[in-house]
């Protein structure tokens, strides 16, 4: 047997690169031609606690930045901002969760923020993405409505001037502060114009209803706009019956879910897509087989109750399947044709919209929309950027650079 | 066929490991309790460095004689982890642990004098 030469590497858990922790991604990304068309990422991630030092003295109210930055001198202790309990990290498994802070960036005098995306997007083939906070998905939850108004409001700042302005691949659907509707508007008619901000987004996990009446003119204006509104989800231990559960696996499955079918049913059942028929709704992160579920599940009982529902010209499923979806985390069944009838059951071909929420712990590459077999290539291309381009009003050129 | 260079073994001490590119392959050589374990470091899942993680003891319910739960522990399993999204398999044997009908391919380890090799 021939003995040869070969390239071995050591590791070492004192230093880290996005662009080695992805080098798989890029492979992949090379196998799959994906320097050839266009890939966008409807939900990404950064953390913007990373950068809440800038994000703080945009806080308007005095009292607010002042108590807020004093809090955050006190780690692990009472904070003014709230958090959710969860290792999202799976105790350290997910590796880059803590090695990240060991990145290097270039000093060119690009935000760490912005660079440390742009690496990672472009290990994965991705040319624009959509941009979302991380602790701040918690928000909605906080006790004190004016908190979650001012940081809101900090963050939507902080994030059009730091790095929306200056960032071309970077877009963002801002931050809606949903539990004060008139901030909600106004956070919507201030921003709505700003550089890279191709809709909004209301965080799932709390406890005002859709379909409130205060709510019609923010929808009214992004309807005008022709912005989506997204509706992002999340868990909350703290909801009455996920309380119940013990692991964070089931938090997670289930919370995903859960407020975003409270919501999808609000929206559907109290007519909205009647009142508002060319308002872009969008659905993040909950995966597709809610959506499989909740359709078959209003559209038996609507026949039977339609007087509960009598803005509704149609079943529930046909206005839901006029709506979009990001992909990820997309369940993968064994059997496939489970996963091709999801798609078949939410139009995948023009609403399903690819999307990796990396950096958290259940990342989706683009190979988990390329490589079904049950879809043309057109349709691939449509998951992966052409659906999120034309929802977006995005420029279709190709800008990443596949290391 | 052929021995890919892996180390020296006084550089390949125990608890240590390396990744050794052979040809198209990447292949993870692990030394651990004294015996050394190769695995593609591909992982079964989305294509993440598999063996590239930490390694970590099997976690385990302590389920008590009238079934009760008692609380978790260490087993004596040893993992290694997918650094991507978590995907656990046995150090001995390459299976993946939430599903072990799926395992990374195995590699055979040689040793000539001094040198680790890995066959691929």
């Amino acid at each position: 047997m021939d003995t040869v030469p070969s390239d071995v590497r050591k590791l070492n858990f004192d230093e880290y690169s996005t662009a080695k922790h992805l080098d798989h991604a890029a492979q992949q990304a090379r196998a799959r031609n994906f320097q050839d068309f266009l890939i966008v990422d409807v939900d990404a991630h950064h953390y913007e606690n990373e950068s809440y030092k800038e994000v703080f003295q945009y806080i308007e109210s005095p009292v607010i930045r002042h108590d807020v930055i004093d809090s955050a001198q006190r780690p692990g202790r009472s904070a003014m901002l709230n958090s959710s309990v969860g290792n999202q990290n799976l105790g350290g498994r997910i590796t880059r969760s803590n090695l990240r802070r060991l990145q290097k960036v270039p000093a060119d005098g690009k935000h760490r923020d912005i660079a440390m995306t742009l690496e990672w997007m472009d290990a994965m083939g991705v040319d624009y993405a959509c941009m979302f906070p991380t602790p701040m998905l918690f928000l909605g939850l906080h006790p004190q409505v004016e908190i979650e108004v001012a940081l809101c409001r900090a963050y939507n700042r902080w994030l059009c001037e730091r790095i929306l302005a200056v960032e071309p691949r970077l877009v963002s659907m801002l931050y809606i502060p949903f539990n004060d509707p008139d901030a909600a508007y106004r956070t919507v008619k201030d921003f709505g114009e700003c550089k890279g901000v191709v809709g909004f987004m209301v965080t799932s996990p709390r406890y005002k209803p859709v379909h409130d009446n205060a709510y019609m003119k923010t929808y009214a204006l992004l309807e005008e706009l022709g912005k989506p509104i997204s509706f992002h989800a999340a868990y909350s231990w703290e909801d009455r019956a996920l309380q119940m559960t013990n692991r964070f696996i089931s938090v997670h499955s289930l919370g995903f879910m859960w407020f975003n079918m409270i919501h999808m049913t609000n929206w559907v059942v109290n007519g909205l897509p009647e009142r508002f028929p060319k308002l872009k709704v969008m659905w993040i992160e909950s995966g597709l087989t809610w959506a499989y579920c909740l359709m078959q599940r209003l559209d038996h009982s609507y026949m039977m109750r339609t007087s509960d529902c009598p803005s509704l010209k149609r079943k529930p499923s046909e206005y839901m399947r006029e709506m979009y979806y990001s992909s990820q985390p997309m369940e993968k069944p064994d059997d496939k044709s489970i996963l091709e009838a999801t798609f078949k059951m939410i139009n995948a071909e023009t609403q399903l919209l690819w999307s990796s929420d990396y950096p958290h712990w259940d990342f989706d590459l683009p190979g988990v929309i390329y490589d079904l077999p049950f879809l043309s290539e057109t349709a691939k291309r449509n998951i992966l950027g052409g659906n999120a381009a034309r929802v977006f009003g995005l420029d279709t050129k190709v800008v990443k650079k596949i290391p | 066929m052929a021995e890919w260079f892996v180390a020296k073994a006084a550089e390949l001490p125990d608890g240590d490991r390396r990744i050794v590119v052979a040809g198209k392959d990447e292949i993870g050589v692990f030394h651990r309790g004294g015996a050394y374990y190769a695995y593609s470091n591909y992982c079964v899942h989305s294509g993440g460095p598999a063996c590239e993680g930490i390694l970590i003891n099997k976690v385990v319910d302590l389920i008590a004689a009238d079934r009760t739960y008692q609380g978790q522990a260490f087993s004596d399993e040893v993992h290694f982890v997918c650094p991507w999204h978590g995907y656990e398999y046995e150090l001995a044997t390459g299976r993946c642990v939430g599903d072990r009908r799926l395992k990374l391919k195995k590699y055979e380890v040689v040793r000539r004098g001094d040198d680790i090799y890995v066959v691929a």
